[in-house]
């Protein structure tokens, strides 16, 4: 996310249900021009300032914004992933989200029930996901939060896996029911261990909670969120810098020590 | 609040919790009067034990560990659009007296102010058994109509459900016939005080009674729960 900042890519279309700081310090950095979303802000601080700035007062750009609830950004995603024009639902009516919504279209039930929504399909050109591990192929593993993640990769015309580690396919091959992504959806896997930071990996990373009220505080401010892209994204060429630049100590707090394992599953045939 | 919000989920139903305030309400719940309630998080989480340590946010990895299922966000609202959610909880910035929430955009203060959005508070008002609504008690934030309405109130036609109840910064409230009729006052408050806070004329006697004050047990559950009182103290005051 921060190299799509540091490549100065503009005019992007972003797409998720609930956002953290992520969105919010691309649309500070100029890089969007409209967000198909439900929740844009930060999740633990309330109001992201930099798309508050954005959609507010055009700064530093005007945003284009597509309303959503969850549920409806989940069944776009899904219609794609589907193969679907839409997928039809009952939520949002009395609301004004699906009222001359570009994507929420009312109707009929064929079936003689009560009227309904469509919801046209969303197709990203690009999903990025993170993953725990991931065999050379892009055959990945994930567990825990899930999300809209598995939509995502199947929904979007290439899908980049970013993984806490690569491993030999049979780790893979030994639980299937854990592989999410099938690697022939994907375009590219990335072995980048802390990809996800601040956010948290499970059996990886802890959530690290102080980046993100920090992150609440600058962002504020243009200046305070200038001095946070220049520290955190710009002077920094990659993701290992970010690491080094957060000191030892504080990756070390955030990294999981423990383990949980899951009780093993038989597939002997 | 968060009192008064674990005492809306009654013990065995199933409960979709919302962000913020309710992550802990449920837990309190669970831990109190309601063992034998079910979690649905919109993140596809199903929990039936509250979260291990404290949590900033339905994802932290606390809330993951010893859950019953990770499903999908598509998989949770599938079962809320089926019917089979009791209860959500939902958070709003501004609200109208037929319950309808504001979450999206206002131009109440004059200038026009971006808020965040639905998140999942738009399913949860369109799809549950009932709801409960979440507010910091301010005349600007009661009005008469709101700007924008993300999460549907009462109105007619509604299929299911609709707000049940409105636990506020000043007190607790019946929103189930569609009007806002005080059920009790937060220790320490008065219903003028209330009345003065309300941007609308709502239903308030001057025998209000108080909301009844968490008990060793509630108390003793957020302390730990909520150590550092980061969703209890002063710091979400505002937000």
């Amino acid at each position: 996310m921060h190299e799509i900042i540091r490549q100065r890519r503009k005019d992007l279309t972003l797409i998720g249900p609930i956002s953290d700081m992520a969105f919010d310090q691309l649309i500070a950095a100029g890089s969007v021009a409209k967000v198909i979303a439900a929740w844009v802000g930060n999740v633990a601080g309330g109001s992201g300032y930099g798309f508050r700035r954005a959609y507010e007062q055009g700064q530093p750009r005007r945003l284009v914004m597509e309303d959503h609830s969850n549920f409806t950004v989940g069944l776009g995603l899904k219609a794609a992933a589907m193969g679907l024009p839409y997928l039809p639902t009952f939520t949002g009516l009395g609301g004004d989200i699906v009222r001359g919504h570009p994507r929420i279209r009312p109707i009929e039930d064929p079936f003689g029930g009560p009227g309904l929504f469509a919801v046209g399909s969303i197709k990203p050109d690009v999903a990025i996901v993170h993953v725990q591990r991931s065999d050379a192929s892009g055959n990945a593993h994930l567990w825990g939060n899930l999300g809209l993640t598995v939509e995502a990769a199947y929904a979007a015309r290439r899908t980049i896996v970013v993984c806490e580690e690569i491993v030999p396919d049979d780790v893979i091959r030994s639980d299937p029911n854990r592989t999410m992504i099938p690697g022939f959806l994907v375009s590219a896997v990335v072995e980048e261990p802390g990809g996800a930071l601040p956010s948290s990996v499970q059996g990886y990373w802890r959530r690290d909670f102080e980046t993100f009220l920090r992150y609440h505080g600058l962002s504020k401010t243009p200046d305070g969120y200038q001095s946070w892209l220049k520290e955190w994204v710009l002077d920094l060429p990659d993701r290992p810098a970010y690491l080094r630049h957060m000191g030892d100590a504080a990756v070390e707090r955030l990294r999981v020590g423990d383990r949980r394992l899951a009780a093993a599953a038989n597939f002997a045939p | 609040m968060v009192v008064a919000a674990a005492r809306e989920i009654h013990d065995g139903e199933v409960v979709f919790v919302g962000m913020r305030l309710p992550l802990l309400g449920f837990g309190l719940a669970k831990a109190t009067h309601a063992p034998n309630a079910v979690g649905l998080f919109e993140n596809g989480v199903i929990r039936d034990r509250p979260a291990e340590a404290f949590i900033y946010t339905m994802g932290d990895p606390p809330n993951i560990v010893g859950a019953i299922a990770c499903l999908g966000l598509n998989d949770v609202m599938s079962l809320l659009q089926q019917g089979r959610v009791d209860v959500g909880f939902i958070g709003g910035a501004e609200i109208d007296p037929k319950g309808n929430l504001n979450t999206t955009r206002t131009s109440g203060g004059g200038s026009l102010v971006r808020l965040p959005g639905s998140g999942g508070g738009g399913d949860i008002a369109s799809l549950a058994g009932r709801t409960v609504l979440i507010m910091e008690h301010e005349p600007r934030r009661f009005r008469e109509r709101v700007d924008y309405i993300t999460s549907p109130g009462h109105f007619p036609g509604r299929r299911r459900g609709g707000p049940a109840t409105l636990i506020t910064t000043l007190g607790v409230f019946d929103l189930s016939r569609g009007l806002v009729r005080a059920t009790s006052v937060h220790p320490g408050v008065t219903p003028a005080q209330v009345r003065d806070a309300t941007g609308f004329a709502i239903t308030i006697d001057d025998s209000v009674p108080p909301t009844t004050p968490p008990s060793t047990d509630e108390l003793a559950y957020i302390r730990h729960a909520d150590p550092e009182g980061f969703w209890t103290g002063d710091r979400t005051k505002g937000e």
